[in-house]
């Protein structure tokens, strides 16, 4: 027996104009699906690095290109998906940075997605048909 | 919209940065932009106080990445006080308190320049 889950999606232009509006609602669907403050926050700062990355890198500041994001509750895990058409990005892959290094090199960045694999439990990546999808669950 | 914005002031020789709003890839530049005149006008004696800082990104810590070694090596430093738990988590997740000097007061990162400037 299976019942479907309750999702919830909407599609933005891939401009940084729009990050604290995709952090907004990503925070007032969660915290309407019960997921605790301590925990919403964890999960608005995982999908701005993740929207952000995919500004960046997917689409290079193409803004006239769109991420789709979708997200859903179930019992004890929220998940949330970004998907975009751009050039692929697998974060899984990414190697965990060393900050003292990258300062020293003065280098910024890198760690939007050592961020994304702290805040949440699990970051998985799959494409398929040009579609790059960057999903985030958090363990309730 | 603005969701951010900074003021700058000034207490005795340091310049102080309040950071008010959501610090993110979209109002990185703007940090970038106070830093950059600082450094320009020789002012290397900077405070960057957080008690109006309701969120910080990557973003954010890139632009405090990218400038704390030029302006180490030019005698001076990035001293952040005022900070909000939150906003100090995601400072610690990174391994900054072991990095950046990290302070509970405005103040007391004042005093610390003066002590520095007088010796």
């Amino acid at each position: 027996m299976s019942t479907p889950n309750y999702t919830h999606r909407i599609t933005v232009q891939a401009s940084t104009e729009h990050l604290s509006e995709v952090r907004d609602f990503v925070a007032s669907y969660a915290t309407k699906h019960g997921v605790s403050s301590h925990e919403v926050e964890d999960i608005r700062l995982a999908v701005d690095e993740a929207y952000t990355n995919i500004i960046k890198h997917a689409y290079q500041y193409d803004d006239s290109r769109f991420v789709e994001i979708v997200m859903g509750s179930e019992k004890d895990e929220f998940w949330v998906s970004l998907k975009d058409n751009g050039k692929s990005f697998n974060p899984t892959e990414y190697p965990d940075p060393d900050v003292e290094e990258r300062i020293k090199k003065k280098e910024r960045g890198g760690v939007g997605v050592y961020l994304m694999k702290k805040l949440m439990d699990r970051i998985e990546y799959h494409k398929h048909d040009g579609t790059n999808e960057i999903r985030m669950i958090k363990k309730l | 919209m603005k969701n951010f914005s900074i003021n700058h002031r000034k207490v005795q020789s340091v310049d102080i940065l309040e950071l008010n709003g959501e610090l993110d890839a979209h109002t990185a530049p703007q940090l970038e932009d106070h830093l950059k005149k600082l450094i320009d006008e020789n002012q290397y004696h900077i405070v960057v106080n957080c008690d109006d800082l309701d969120y910080i990104a990557s973003a954010g810590l890139g632009v405090f990445m990218a400038y704390i070694e030029d302006i180490r090596s030019l005698g001076g430093d990035i001293k952040l006080t005022n900070m909000n738990d939150k906003v100090y988590n995601v400072f610690d997740l990174l391994g900054f308190p072991a990095l950046y000097d990290i302070l509970e007061k405005e103040e007391e990162a004042v005093k610390q320049f003066q002590q520095g400037s007088n010796s």
